[in-house]
Parts: C-alpha cells; sequence; structure tokens
C-alpha cells in the first residue's frame, strides 16, 4: 500500500502538486489519468524519491520515501519516467541486467540470470537481447527499459506512459503483460495513462488528477462516467458499454 | 575475447619497439655483448624503460579518464581537455610552483588535482544552470571555460616570467622522462583500477540521474568519485608528461564502437588501446624527424583530430 499525506511541490510560484493526500491500494493495476500538467510524473516522481518533497510524506508499505536508504527502496519499489534518454551503449541484455544491481551489486548470480531471461522473454525480448538500444526502435527500447524495471523484481512498479512509442499491437501486449505481472506475480502497478480506455479497460483502481489534486478516484465504472471524465478534461466525453467495457468515446 | 587478447599483444610489441627506439645504440645485441654498467644497460634502464612505462601509464590512465568523464556528463565529446579539467590542473600546478616552490612534486601535483576538480565541478554546474539541447554544446562549453582559464593561467605566468615553463609542462613530451620522475604515474594506474572496481555504478550513472536512483545508488556519490578520478589522473599526467589532447575522447569513442559503453567490459579495452595509441603516437614522433623527436601531444593532437573529426561528422549522419 502506498500512502500520500499532504504531498506537495512548487516550482517558483506554480503549485504543481497540491496537498494530495490518497491510498494506493496494494495489489493490481492503479492508473493515474488527468490532463497535461494535472501533476501527475511529478507526483509520480515524488512517490518514487526521483524528487523531492515540499511537504508531506510518502509512505511504501510503512516505509518513508525520503528517510528509508535509496538500496532498501529499491527493492521495494522500481519506477519508469517517460522520455528515456539514453546516451550510453548498452545491449537489451546488459540494460535489463542492471535490474538486478540493487541485489547483485554488479556481480550477477546464477538467480539474478533466471532473473534476467524470464524479463527478457516476458517483453518478447528474446530475439533483441545482444543488440544495442541505439540500434532499436522506439517502441522496442521502451519495452526494453520495462523489462528492467520488472527484472528489479520488486513489488511496486511505477510507469509513467509506459505506452509512449508504442503501436496498438505493443500497446495491447504491454498492458497484457502488466495485468499479469498484476495477477501472476502479485505484484503492484501504478501506472500514468492518458488513453482513459487503456485505463477503462486495464485497471483495478483508477486516481483522476486535475490541478496538481486528486479530483476523483475509485474503481473504473465509477470514474468512467461521462460527468468525471467531462468535467476532467473539460472536453465533452460520452461513455459506452461495449462487450461489457466502458468506452470513452470523445471524437465529435 | 579473442581481439582483446590480440590488442593486448599488439600493445606489448609496440612497447618492445618503443624500448629499442632511439640515437644511443640500444639494441638486444649491444645489451647481450656488454656488461650491467656500460651504457647501453645503463640507457635502457634509465631513459628507455621509465619512458616506455610512462607512456604506457599516461596512455591508458588518460584514456579511462576520458571515458569515465564521458559516462558521468552523460556526453561522449567530453574529455579532460574539453571540460576546463587540463587547463584547471595546469593553473593549480602554476599557483602551486608560486607560493609552494619548495614542495616535492607530489604536493605539487595534488594542489593541480584539487584545482582540477573545482574546474570540472564549475564546469557542471555551468551545464546544469544552461540545458543544451546539442550534444555538441557540452564540450564547446568546456573548451570555453578551459580557454578563459588558460587565458588567465597564461597572464599569471607571463607577470611571474614563468611562461617557458607553463609551455614546457602543458606541451605533452615523453623525451625528458627519466627513473625517478615518472612514478607519479602509477597513481594514475591506480585510478583505472579504481575505474573498473567501480565500473558498474559508472554504467549506472551513465544512464541518468533517474534510472540511477532507481537502483538505489547514490547519484551525486558515483559523481564526486568519477570527479576525484578524473582530476587525479589529469593533474598526474600534467605534471609528468604534460597535456595529451584529444585521447580521453577519440580511445573510448573507438572502444564505444566496438564494444559497447557497459564498462566492466570496456575500461579493460580502454586500458589497452589507450597505451597502444600512445605507444604508437610516440614511435611515430621519434620516427619522422629522427633523430629529433616531435612532442607526443603534436602527434597525437594531428591523429585525434583527425578521429575526433570523423566521429563528428559521423554523429552529424546519425542524428
Amino acid at each position: 500500500m502506498i500512502v500520500a499525506d499532504g504531498v506537495t511541490k512548487s516550482y517558483g510560484a506554480t503549485c504543481v502538486v497540491d496537498g494530495v493526500t490518497v491510498t494506493l491500494p496494494k495489489g493490481g493495476i492503479t492508473s493515474i489519468i488527468g490532463p497535461n500538467g494535472a501533476g501527475k510524473s511529478t507526483f509520480l516522481s515524488m512517490v518514487s524519491r526521483l524528487m523531492s518533497l515540499d511537504r508531506g510524506t510518502v509512505t511504501v508499505d510503512g516505509l518513508d520515501v525520503t528517510t528509508t536508504p535509496s538500496d532498501v527502496l529499491a527493492r521495494r519499489l522500481s519506477i519508469l519516467r517517460q522520455d528515456n534518454h539514453m546516451t550510453a551503449r548498452l545491449t537489451v541484455r546488459d540494460l535489463v541486467s542492471f535490474g538486478r544491481y540493487p541485489y547483485s551489486k554488479g556481480r550477477l548470480t546464477t538467480g539474478d540470470k533466471t532473473h534476467i531471461d524470464a524479463a527478457i522473454g516476458y517483453l518478447n525480448l528474446a530475439e533483441l537481447s545482444e543488440r544495442f538500444l541505439d540500434e532499436l526502435s522506439g517502441g522496442q527500447r521502451q519495452r526494453a527499459f520495462v523489462a528492467m524495471v520488472l527484472c528489479q523484481d520488486t513489488d511496486y512498479v511505477l510507469l509513467d506512459e509506459p505506452l509512449n512509442n508504442l503501436d496498438l499491437k505493443h500497446a495491447v501486449s504491454m498492458m497484457q503483460q502488466l495485468r499479469r505481472a498484476a495477477r501472476e506475480l502479485g505484484k503492484t502497478i501504478v501506472v500514468v495513462l492518458h488513453d482513459i480506455n487503456f485505463a477503462s479497460v486495464y485497471s483495478d483502481h483508477i486516481v483522476c488528477m486535475a490541478d496538481g489534486r486528486v479530483a476523483h478516484e475509485g474503481p473504473p465504472d465509477r470514474i468512467i462516467t461521462s460527468d468525471v471524465l467531462t468535467a476532467l478534461y473539460q472536453t465533452p466525453v460520452r461513455v459506452e458499454t461495449i462487450d461489457g467495457r466502458r468506452i470513452g468515446l470523445y471524437y465529435e | 575475447m579473442r581481439l582483446l587478447i590480440l590488442a593486448i599483444l599488439v600493445t606489448l610489441v609496440l612497447a618492445l619497439a618503443s624500448l629499442f627506439i632511439g640515437v644511443s645504440d640500444v639494441s638486444l645485441a649491444a645489451l647481450l655483448s656488454t656488461s650491467a654498467e656500460d651504457r647501453p644497460m645503463q640507457v635502457l634502464l634509465i631513459s628507455r624503460v621509465p619512458r616506455t612505462l610512462a607512456i604506457i601509464l599516461s596512455g591508458s590512465s588518460m584514456a579511462v579518464a576520458g571515458l569515465v568523464m564521458q559516462m558521468i556528463v552523460r556526453n561522449r565529446f567530453v574529455e579532460p581537455s574539453t571540460a576546463g579539467t587540463t587547463e584547471s590542473a595546469s593553473l593549480g600546478f602554476l599557483a602551486a610552483t608560486l607560493f609552494f616552490p619548495g614542495w616535492p612534486l607530489m604536493g605539487k601535483m595534488l594542489i593541480a588535482a584539487a584545482f582540477a576538480l573545482a574546474g570540472t565541478a564549475l564546469f557542471l554546474r555551468i551545464l546544469r544552470a544552461v540545458p543544451l539541447r546539442d550534444v555538441m554544446l557540452v564540450p564547446l562549453v568546456g573548451i570555453m571555460l578551459g580557454g578563459i582559464i588558460g587565458a588567465v593561467t597564461s597572464f599569471i605566468a607571463y607577470r611571474f616570467e614563468l611562461l617557458p615553463s607553463l609551455l614546457a609542462w602543458t606541451m605533452g613530451d615523453f623525451s625528458g622522462i627519466l627513473r625517478g620522475r615518472y612514478e607519479l604515474l602509477w597513481i594514475g594506474l591506480g585510478c583505472a583500477v579504481l575505474a573498473y572496481i567501480a565500473a558498474d555504478r559508472f554504467t549506472v550513472a551513465g544512464m541518468g540521474r533517474d534510472f540511477t536512483t532507481n537502483l538505489g545508488l547514490n547519484y551525486q556519490r558515483v559523481m564526486v568519485l568519477g570527479l576525484v578520478i578524473v582530476s587525479l589522473v589529469s593533474a598526474v599526467v600534467l605534471v609528468t608528461a604534460g597535456s595529451i589532447p584529444f585521447l580521453g575522447l577519440i580511445v573510448p569513442n573507438l572502444v564505444s564502437l566496438l564494444v559497447g559503453d557497459n564498462m566492466r567490459r570496456t575500461v579493460p579495452w580502454v586500458t589497452v588501446t589507450g597505451a597502444g595509441f600512445v605507444l604508437a603516437c610516440d614511435i611515430v614522433g621519434r620516427i619522422v624527424r629522427f633523430p629529433y623527436e616531435i612532442p607526443i601531444s603534436v602527434v597525437v593532437g594531428v591523429v585525434g583530430s583527425a578521429i575526433f573529426l570523423y566521429l563528428l561528422l559521423r554523429t552529424r549522419r546519425h542524428a
């Protein structure tokens, strides 16, 4: 369980995250949605100690992220931000192997190798494993990064827009993979998503953010409604149920 | 692996060749036909072996310093001479010469290293203050900073009539190396070993601050370790052999093309290639105008800038 209490972050005079108090349940997929500039990424960065908090606290299973040693946290929680610009020429396998760093500190055991192979297999990267990252397409690279954080084998996996750069096929397969990780491996996945329909279909819990605050939260059937989404995105959204799934339509 | 062994063999052959080039007759036959007190053996022990060792030590440690720098700055085109490090070390050495003329070389070197550390930290500070979109701007900023520090250094040296000595130690040259005047360079090798031990940390740091924090490493601490290694190596090489431009830039870049950037794998490569490259350049510098010599910094500068241009154009095509 991730508990955020009064989390606040300002850049100069602009308050990006404004006293967010929210509990992200353990297990399943929690999606964070909301318009651009709502503070989703900043919030995720503070939860994962990549950014300092101006005010408030965040605990992960009772561990305060600002005081817990970073390497202890690295075995509980992993984070992948968006727009990962990498200058280092690493192979996919090297990159994924570094996911084991919190455990191995560089000396890989056979147990680590099993994890690495599993993560590579999980994201269908076996054929690309010896290729350098700079030789891959954006989507393949994105999958390699996700494989790395899965290889870190933490209870909590935080992903900021993991569907970036992915085409339909790979976006769907990524969400299925994440759902499998949540169900089969018992992981808690927190994702920032832009596509409300992916959020609707794959999430167990949705948090809506607007203007640095939590506007709504709850299970998809309570969040994916015309009223909530129209107000959240300030654009008319119609919600229809198709094959038992709630789909938002906003293409008028 | 087999390639690496081949590279080591080539470097060893170059090292052997380097021992037997020079005005004084030091050949295998001369060595065997005379006793240990005679001239050939003395030349070998006092001048040739120290020189070859100095080349190997400074070549490999400068190349590793360049590699470390590229990892922590996350830019392919930085190395001690494109980040203000060398110039700062030189200013430090000048300051030590002025204020503590009686100090042993070790003490002056440490002051040079402290200046190098401060100068490089300033460079990183500027980079953080001015977010640069273009990779090429980063080394340009470093070269400008180096230019400013270099100008200050020259001015002070001019005022105290130390310009000739300044020129002597900034111009890389192995011809003055004798037994007793190169041993500080072993510190450089120690730094290279340290870089190898911490290789994984540097690779992780090369992935950026967020990745580093995510993996539970203290980014700041890795940066400081890297800066200390880079500064020490730059200072040690500067006070013994003089500055060798481009070396820390081209060797890691060539190795990166071949085996990538996982430092656990590249440090041995960079060490060997750096030594081999400087050995080859030194041999060229000694042969071209035999019996005179061309300073190593000139040879490396010419060869290095050609390779640098090639790397630049290559990047442009890729971008």
